[in-house]
């Protein structure tokens, strides 16, 4: 399945790039994620609990950043096994553009999934990846912009969308570096 | 009045008490003291290399007794093919080697990598969640015709391409029915799928392997419908354990439909698995494992062409159909495109000229073999629609169409191969147009078309080639074994008897219906007469239960047994009647010399020859027991004329079968209430595949329909009522070549009615003006409706 979307981001490619290189960042935002390590040479290592439909599993999986050119461009790629779950595997093509004072961010995900998540889950697949990364893209967001003007509308749904994980608190990562 | 025993009795089907009380006892319910359980790691990718694989952490979990991987089966034979097609050129099929556990690389999803053996399940999953699996994924192929595209990736490396034969049936004829293709009137050209299908038997498939160290001797508990056969390719093909140290056993088996015919690595694993622990090791299968590792059924997409004379009679069929084996060969999957199809192309009809062409392609997906019907229903579905498609299009009665071009006089020597021995399709026509009451559907579509659903009403003939068969005939075909029947029939010395027989019930009934026979025959009880099958230990070698075969076939071995038996009573009882024994008659048991009022029954009888002491022994052995091998001279050919009613909502596209009806020739019957419920299950079946049922891959090879929830199988709701559904089987034309005149009854229903369906639906759709010349199985409401919406 593929997805396209985009988002604008209150900060200069710059912060937004630096942000999408730091595993602690991703930690907060990859949705279900547990542990993220790593760095941006050697490429992260990550495990990430979801439920999909009726299979929850324990992903382990790496991630790895490739054709980066910063500040305006990369890929992630990622692979994660679930053990008796199967496997999902994904790609995003991220493009940063300064738009005004802050950041468009658009990306291209590609999805695919195997094994018991493919035999159990396909119907639901395509929803589930949107919203997965839907998820991940507003968390970066609100990791990255801090308490915007909008920060009250946006608390709630991040929080909703969250589930169990407690929400990322905004604009941290801003903060750190600015 | 009907008979209250005996053949044409419907007596009451013994072997329910158990199955319905709970009693039966199935593989699963077969524990052996201190077994260890299986888990199989199996395959997420549908194509891959496998890079690693590291069981030291998983070994050293709790409960495991050891971790199997393909390094273990080295040395191991693969699982052999049981039949070998040779393609038009003269080239016989490629047969790559089939593995227990993967060797090096993975060709399907579902394909078992590694086995864990541990004290319990769980323990056995949990290890098995712990093994270090590195799998490069390469690109799989999964569309038959892309397969066969230049520079495809290859299923297997060391073959030359993804074709596995490329037949031509038959050869000798392919430029005569070009000729009369060229030459005629009109042609009909249809383009269908028959869909892909996972069999689902209620019960999965479960494996016990069991090794006894004192005696070096093996035994495998399986569900299998052909215990005999797995013991011979197991044994001598894959394990190297000659036949008289290996005992395989299927005792109560729920359900087969084919997909339990097939020797499976789970089997071998499980027996190769007890003797390496030295430990009985237990397998039973999820559902989610049955829908990724049974042998799926049907995936055939074929080109089909009739050509037409002026006055509409039939000049020639060519098909050209490209057949699924999967990623590798099961046990029997060639042969059913080729022998089992290839031959049924002349259906009822006279059609001078015949060509089949037939590509077997691998995929990456799971193999493909025999279900329910087995290359016979694929030939009726497409000949079936041609003809109604060809009659829509010369603007004549479907039913008008078929009469004329009917094959009245038998025997029959089709251009395809095989001789048909009786048969009268105008008696099952007009039986079935009598049930479906065609002249009364004008006043429904009425009915119908004033609630706002189109009606159709859809008709089918077709023939079966049963009772497989003559073991010469398919030893010439490929067949790697010979395809008799056998029984021995051992008399106990009061007079009751027990029947060992090589043929498997697993749903069909056996238990009853072979001692209505026996009690035919000699005149005692039913419950004097006991049946034995299922087990390699106490059974006559058999070939087992697949194509509509025990009653023609082992029920014909068993009559010859039984024979023997009466011929050797008979010298019995003239001894003690004094009289000749061209002078006994037997009849309700009872030994008579004629035209006298002297007699003996056959209790007395049978003590004679277990306690001889007033006996000729010096002409005949003590005892009462012959064993009889049965190899009939032809196949069987029972035939029908099914009809449907459906009600198709233009709105929704949802389709309501609101009539089916079914008028069989079976030759002669044995128990009518159990060749009824065969082809009321048969006929669910189809319905099933035409209306709900299909097996989904994605591109990649991902398994998509692999649970309940995706994978529609029919719920009573989607059948008609059974007041609706009238199963007739009074039209009769016994089979001329064995001593029953039994046809077989198993798989009719399963073939008959996917056309019947289909054309009904078409019906109902042209006839509210929607113009549609195909819809492809299954029949799901969605594509009913965008057939209709693109159409109008």
């Amino acid at each position: 399945m593929q997805l396209t979307d985009s988002r604008e981001i209150a900060a200069t490619p710059e912060i937004v790039w630096a942000a999408i290189l730091d595993p602690e960042v991703l930690k907060q935002c990859v949705p279900g994620c547990q542990e993220m390590t790593g760095s941006p040479e050697e490429g992260f290592e990550a495990k990430v609990v979801q439920k999909v439909g009726p299979v929850k599993a324990t992903f382990k999986g790496t991630v790895t950043l490739s054709d980066m050119q910063p500040p305006e461009s990369l890929t992630l790629t990622g692979e994660g096994k679930g053990g008796a779950a199967g496997f999902a595997k994904g790609g995003a093509d991220v493009r940063l553009e300064p738009k005004g004072e802050g950041t468009l961010l658009s990306y291209d995900v590609e999805a695919k999934v195997g094994g018991k998540l493919a035999q159990l889950g396909s119907r639901i697949i395509d929803g589930f990846a949107k919203k997965m990364a839907d998820q991940f893209f507003d968390n970066f967001k609100a990791a990255v912009e801090g308490p915007g003007e909008d920060a009250a509308d946006d608390a709630p749904e991040a929080a909703a969308s969250d589930g169990d994980e407690a929400a990322p608190k905004k604009g941290w990562f801003k903060r750190a570096v600015t | 009045m009907p008979k209250d025993h005996g053949i044409g009795a419907s007596t009451k089907r013994r072997e329910d008490v158990r199955f319905l009380t709970g009693a039966g006892n199935y593989t699963d319910d077969i524990n052996v003291h201190g077994q260890a359980y299986v888990h199989f790691l199996r395959s997420d990718v549908a194509h891959g290399r496998i890079t690693n694989i590291d069981t030291a952490a998983a070994a050293a979990m709790p409960g495991v007794v050891r971790i199997f991987t393909g390094a273990d089966f080295e040395g191991v034979g693969g699982l052999p093919c049981g039949w070998q097609v040779t393609d038009k050129h003269g080239e016989v099929m490629k047969e790559p080697p089939h593995p227990v556990l993967a060797q090096g690389k993975v060709r399907h999803v579902g394909e078992p990598i590694a086995a864990v053996v541990a004290d319990t399940l769980q323990q056995a999953r949990d290890a098995a969640d712990a093994i270090d699996l590195d799998i490069e994924e390469l690109p799989a192929v999964v569309n038959m015709k892309a397969a066969l595209e230049e520079g495809a990736t290859k299923v297997h490396d060391d073959l030359s391409d993804n074709l596995c034969y490329d037949w031509g049936f038959v050869e000798e004829n392919k430029g005569a029915v070009e000729e009369a293709i060229a030459n005629a009137a009109h042609v009909t050209t249809l383009e269908l799928v028959n869909n892909r299908l996972v069999a689902n038997p209620m019960e999965p498939r479960v494996a016990v392997g069991d090794f006894n160290r004192a005696t070096g001797d093996s035994t495998l508990y399986t569900t299998s419908q052909n215990p005999h056969v797995i013991r011979l390719l197991m044994g001598a093909f894959v394990l190297g354990i000659p036949e008289h140290k290996l005992r395989v056993v299927a005792p109560d088996v729920g359900g087969g439909f084919g997909t339990k015919i097939f020797h499976y690595a789970e089997e071998a694993f499980c027996t190769f698995a007890a003797k390496a622990c030295n430990r009985a090791v237990k397998w039973t299968s999820t559902r989610s494992e049955a829908f990724m590792s049974d042998a799926h059924g049907r995936d055939h997409v074929t080109k089909i062409e009739l050509a037409l004379d002026a006055d509409n009679n039939f000049t020639a069929v060519r098909t050209e159909t490209y057949a699924n084996m999967g990623a590798y060969l099961s046990t029997f999957a060639p042969s059913v495109p080729t022998w089992l199809h290839g031959t049924l192309m002349a259906g009822n009809y006279k059609t001078p000229n015949i060509y089949v062409n037939v590509k077997a392609v691998f995929t990456n997906t799971v193999p493909v073999d025999a279900y329910r019907g087995a290359g016979r229903p694929e030939a009726t579905y497409q000949l079936e629609r041609v003809i109604d498609k060809a009659a829509r299009e010369l603007g004549v009665d479907p039913v008008e169409l078929r009469r004329q071009n009917f094959i009245t006089e038998f025997p029959y020597a089709t251009p395809v191969a095989v001789e048909y021995d009786t048969g009268d399709y105008h008696a099952t026509m007009d039986k079935m147009l009598e049930l479906i009451d065609r002249d009364g559907f004008a006043a429904r579509r009425a009915e119908s078309e004033k609630k706002g659903k189109l009606r159709g009403l859809g008709i089918n003939c077709f023939i079966e080639a049963c009772g497989i068969a003559p073991s010469n005939l398919v030893g010439q075909l490929g067949a790697r074994a010979g395809l008799y029947e056998s029984a021995t029939v051992r008399v106990n010395a009061t007079g009751g008897l027990v029947v060992m027989t090589g043929s498997h019930s697993h749903g069909q009934g056996h238990e009853t219906a072979f001692p209505q026979v026996i009690s035919e025959m000699i005149g005692i009880p039913e419950d004097q007469v006991e049946i034995v099958h299922g087990d390699t230990a106490n059974t006559p070698m058999g070939m087992g239960t697949y194509g509509s075969r025990s009653i023609a076939v082992g029920g014909s071995a068993m009559v010859r047994a039984a024979e023997k038996i009466i011929a050797k009573t008979k010298k019995i009882a003239a001894h003690l009647l004094e009289a000749a024994e061209a002078d006994i008659e037997l009849k309700d048991g009872q030994f008579s010399v004629a035209g006298t009022d002297k007699s003996v029954a056959w209790g007395d009888v049978c003590l004679a020859a277990y306690v001889p002491h007033n006996y000729p022994l010096e002409d005949i052995e003590p005892g009462l027991e012959e064993t009889a091998f049965y190899d009939p001279s032809n196949f069987t050919y029972p035939a029908g004329a099914y009809a449907c009613e459906v009600e198709v909502d233009p709105e929704t596209g949802v389709t309501t079968i609101e009539k089916f009806v079914s008028a069989d020739d079976f030759g002669n019957v044995v128990n009518p209430m159990i060749v009824e419920g065969q082809v009321h299950g048969g006929i669910a079946q189809g319905i099933g595949q035409a209306l709900l049922e299909n097996c989904v891959y994605d591109e990649n090879g991902q398994l998509l329909s692999a649970s309940y929830m995706d994978y529609a199988m029919p719920r009573a709701d989607d059948l008609p009522e059974m007041a609706a559904y009238t199963v007739d089987h009074s039209c009769q034309t016994p089979c001329t070549h064995n001593p029953l005149g039994v046809k077989g009854c198993g798989e009719a229903g399963a073939i008959g009615s996917p056309p019947t369906v289909i054309n009904a639906i078409l019906d109902a759709l042209n006839s509210g003006g929607h113009k549609v010349d195909h819809i492809d199985m299954p029949a799901s409401p969605s594509r009913v409706w965008a057939a209709i919406n693109n159409a109008s």
